[in-house]
C-alpha cells in the first residue's frame, strides 16, 4: 500500500516557544526585566555578571540564574554580590530551555524581582535554538577568540540582540583587531550594538551599566503599558 | 550537539499526529530546515534514525527542506535570498539587511503515514 501525505505545520519546538510565551507574559505581568547571556566556554560570563550584580544590586532588585553542564561554582560566585542567585545544573544537556528557567523560579515571588539575569552554559550553538522569555539576549566573545567569531559562529549572533567583546584588556596582547570584529558582527547581524568591556579593569563598564538601566526601563514601561496602568 | 533532542522532539510531534489520524505507522517526515535555527543537518540525520527505534516512526525517513535566509532590502524595498549568513547583505545592491523575514524554521510540513 502507497503511504498517504498528510500535510501538518507543526514547528518542532512548539512547547518550548509557548512556555517561553508564557514566562515573557508572567515576567511582563510582574514587571520583571529578564536579559540572558550566551558565550563560548571561558570569555567571561561569570565574570560579567558577577561585576554586573554587584553594581546592580545597590541599584534595583535583581537576581540571576546561571546553568551549566556539572557544579555549582558559578553560582557561588555570584552569590557574593549579595543578589539571589540560583544554580540550573543541566547534566549533560548543552543548553537551557523555557522548561528548565520556569522550574528555577518555581519559588521565587517575581513581584520581588525588577531585572532577572539568565547565564546560559558555554555554547555558542545550541542555545541559539531556544527562547527562554528574555527581552534582551546578549551574545559575548572574547579578545582572545579571535576577530572571526563571529563569522564562525553567525547563527548565535543574529539570534541575539547585543554583542559584548570582553576582555579587552587584553586586547593588544592578543593582536585583536576590535575594528574587524566589530566590522564582521555587523556583518552578521547589520545595527547591532557592541560594547567592549574588561572585568579586570572596568574599562566599558559603566557604559553597558547605564544601557541595562535603561534597557530596564524600557522594558517595564513596556510591561506598565501592557498590563495598562 | 542538540540535535538528538530536536530529533526526539520530530518523533514526538509526528507520533502524535499519526495517532490522531489513526496511522500505524510513519513512512516519512517532511522538514523544512532555516540556516538561522541553530540545528546542523547531518547531525540531526544521525539522530533521527536512534530517536524513531521503538517508536511508529521505526525505519522511516526523514525529509529535510534547506530554507534558505531571506531578509527585507530597505534599499530596494524588496525581499531578498541572502547568499551567505557571514554577510546579511542584499545580493542585488550591498545594503546590509538586518530584517530576517525567513530562515529560522524548523517545521514538519508532512507525513507520509500507512494505515
Amino acid at each position: 500500500m502507497t503511504p498517504r501525505l498528510i500535510e501538518v505545520r507543526q514547528n518542532v519546538l512548539k512547547q518550548n516557544d509557548l512556555l517561553a510565551r508564557q514566562l515573557r507574559s508572567s515576567f511582563r505581568n510582574a514587571g520583571v526585566s529578564v536579559l540572558s547571556f550566551v558565550s563560548s566556554p571561558g570569555a567571561g560570563k561569570t565574570t560579567l555578571l558577577e561585576k554586573l550584580l554587584t553594581e546592580l544590586h545597590r541599584k534595583m532588585r535583581v537576581a540571576a540564574l546561571v546553568g551549566d553542564l556539572a557544579t555549582e561554582n558559578d553560582a557561588a560566585r555570584l552569590a557574593r554580590s549579595g543578589a539571589p542567585v540560583r544554580q540550573i545544573v543541566t547534566g549533560t544537556v548543552c543548553h537551557l530551555d523555557a522548561e528548565m528557567v520556569r522550574k528555577a523560579l518555581v519559588d521565587w515571588e517575581l513581584s520581588d524581582i525588577d531585572l532577572l539575569l539568565i547565564e546560559n552554559v558555554g555554547n555558542m550553538v545550541c542555545p541559539s535554538s531556544y527562547d527562554l522569555g528574555e527581552d534582551l539576549r546578549f551574545v559575548l566573545m572574547s579578545v582572545t577568540e579571535g576577530e572571526d567569531k563571529p563569522l564562525k559562529y553567525p547563527t548565535i549572533f543574529n539570534t541575539a540582540d547585543v554583542a559584548v567583546i570582553t576582555k579587552i584588556d587584553l586586547a593588544q596582547a592578543a593582536e585583536f583587531d576590535i575594528t574587524t570584529a566589530e566590522q564582521n558582527i555587523q556583518s552578521v547581524r547589520p545595527g547591532m550594538l557592541v560594547w567592549r568591556v574588561s572585568g579586570k579593569t572596568n574599562e566599558g563598564l559603566p557604559g553597558l551599566l547605564k544601557f541595562i538601566e535603561i534597557a530596564r526601563q524600557a522594558t517595564s514601561e513596556k510591561s506598565q503599558a501592557a498590563i495598562g496602568i | 550537539m542538540h540535535e538528538l533532542s530536536i530529533a526526539l522532539s520530530i518523533v514526538d510531534a509526528a507520533a502524535e499526529v499519526a495517532a490522531r489520524r489513526g496511522a500505524a505507522q510513519v513512512k516519512a517526515v517532511h522538514l523544512k530546515l532555516g540556516p538561522l535555527s541553530g540545528v546542523v543537518k547531518d547531525a540531526l540525520l544521525f539522530s533521527y534514525g536512534v530517536a524513531c527505534e521503538g517508536t511508529p516512526l521505526a525505519g522511516s525517513r526523514l525529509l529535510i527542506e534547506d530554507v534558505p535566509v531571506v531578509a527585507y532590502c530597505p534599499e530596494c524595498r524588496s525581499q531578498q535570498t541572502i547568499e551567505s549568513i557571514q554577510r546579511f547583505a542584499c545580493p542585488g545592491c550591498g545594503s546590509l539587511t538586518p530584517d530576517v523575514v525567513q530562515g529560522n524554521e524548523l517545521l514538519v510540513t508532512a507525513l507520509e503515514i500507512a494505515q
